[in-house]
């Protein structure tokens, strides 16, 4: 056992977990914006507007994120004419796929309102858009935090998927340190540690959320 | 739009054929392994979580919390790099030597050991949900306490537990393809290997999805039709 081998690589790693965060800063911002229309468009009584949403949405669901992530890596030099780099193709997969999770959570969330909440705004006079404004979506939100929170320390671990098209996040960078100074068990116990804490902290904060809407 | 020709045959031409072929039956075979491992260890955890006693909710709850909080990937390599490296030096020598399926057998593990905590969490859930007065009408008619286990709480509980499991299955099938990180050539990792060799890793990645997409459907539709068929009146029908 050598643990000197973390204080000695601790610059590089923690490069790799700015790396990470920022991978899933973009996955979940991006994603959540996505998700939400995608979430709306499938609630639409338009057919032309909720079969391909639903259509999306199924097709990402049933496919491994990782071949997602391939998929995108060969797709886009093709599409666009030329490489697009390995961080700017990995968040493409990831909103692409987080998405298709996150209109679920939404749908979820809306449809979890009852009816009546919004015949009686309608009755007192609302319009759509105010309805849901200051109805629907306030209600629906609250509905939908611990799922959302849930999610994103799913995302947060999805993001050490990167590593299979070479984006050099956490993971990456503890693979790269490992091929040179082989120390399996310290490097990779050092990141599940770092990675157990972080989520913890994450689904911890989720279930407190969740008790106070009980409440 | 890059000048790109596409060449589908890489599919089907020998030997990437075959290697594709062997890819999808690896991922069947390594998704069924894993499963085993993760509905036996989880439903020991899952029940040791509803036990009224203390120390053993208390391993089962860290069993959870600490394997869900540990991306799969990190935990996938802990036991392919670190594992071995862990046991006595002859003994790491020999697995490498003489395991043939070294790869195989851990992405099986820890795919199963992953699942189990998810499995775990269904399973106290589904016991949870069956409510006192299940228990206490049944021990009224007359039947002992193994005969109410028997004919009322585990038929009604399987039935309730069963829908998530499918969820969880597909999650592991899909889970799988993260075997090919650590050299297992299952349908992702063919198409990637694939693709070293023609450069056509559009179409076999492309050819990947499509496995996914029908292996989910069908999984989909046959728990579908399970369900109806085992279903008690007037309780929760899956729709769709």
């Amino acid at each position: 056992m050598d643990w000197g081998v973390i204080p000695r690589n601790i610059n590089f790693l923690l490069g790799g977990l700015v790396l990470t965060f920022e991978l899933a800063f973009f996955a979940i911002s991006g994603g959540l914006l996505f998700g939400i229309i995608m979430g709306l468009c499938r609630l639409s009584s338009r057919k032309w507007i909720y079969a391909p949403a639903t259509f999306y949405v199924n097709f990402f669901r049933s496919l491994p994120l990782i071949l997602v992530i391939f998929w995108f890596y060969f797709i886009t030099p093709i599409i666009i004419g030329r490489p697009l780099g390995d961080f700017l193709s990995a968040i493409i997969a990831f909103i692409a796929f987080e998405a298709a999770i996150f209109a679920e959570i939404v749908r979820a969330g809306i449809q979890s309102i009852p009816k009546g909440q919004v015949m009686a705004g309608y009755s007192t006079g609302l319009s759509y858009v105010k309805t849901m404004r200051y109805i629907v979506i306030p209600q629906a939100l609250r509905n939908m935090v611990p799922a959302l929170v849930t999610n994103t320390v799913i995302i947060f671990q999805d993001t050490s998927l990167a590593y299979v098209i070479g984006v050099k996040e956490f993971l990456r960078r503890t693979h790269l340190v490992d091929s040179r100074e082989i120390r399996s068990i310290e490097l990779y116990a050092f990141a599940a540690v770092v990675y157990l804490i972080l989520c913890f902290l994450g689904s911890t904060l989720g279930r407190r959320l969740e008790k106070k809407e009980r409440r | 739009m890059l000048n790109y020709t596409f060449d589908w045959s890489v599919l089907w031409r020998p030997p990437y054929g075959k290697w594709f072929l062997d890819g999808i039956l690896t991922t069947i075979q390594l998704s069924l392994l894993a499963w085993m491992i993760a509905l036996f260890l989880g439903v020991t955890i899952g029940t040791m979580r509803v036990l009224p006693w203390r120390p053993v909710r208390l391993l089962g709850t860290t069993y959870v919390e600490v394997i869900r909080n540990i991306p799969i990937l990190v935990q996938l390599f802990f036991w392919y790099f670190a594992l071995p490296a862990l046991l006595p030096r002859h003994i790491e020598l020999w697995l490498y030597k003489n395991v043939s399926k070294f790869p195989f057998w851990i992405a099986a593990l820890a795919l199963g050991i992953y699942t189990a905590s998810r499995v775990a969490e269904h399973i106290r859930s589904g016991l949870y949900s069956i409510s006192k007065e299940h228990y206490q009408a049944a021990y009224s008619t007359g039947l002992s306490t193994f005969q109410v286990y028997r004919y009322v709480i585990i038929p009604y509980a399987m039935r309730i537990i069963m829908p998530p499991l499918t969820t969880e299955f597909v999650t592991i099938f899909k889970n799988s393809a993260l075997a090919m990180t650590i050299t297992v050539l299952e349908a992702t990792g063919a198409a990637y290997l694939i693709d070293s060799y023609t450069f056509h890793g559009l179409e076999t990645t492309t050819g990947a999805c499509l496995v996914y997409i029908s292996i989910s459907i069908c999984i989909a539709v046959f728990m579908g039709w399970v369900e109806k068929k085992i279903s008690i009146p007037g309780l929760i029908v899956r729709k769709g």
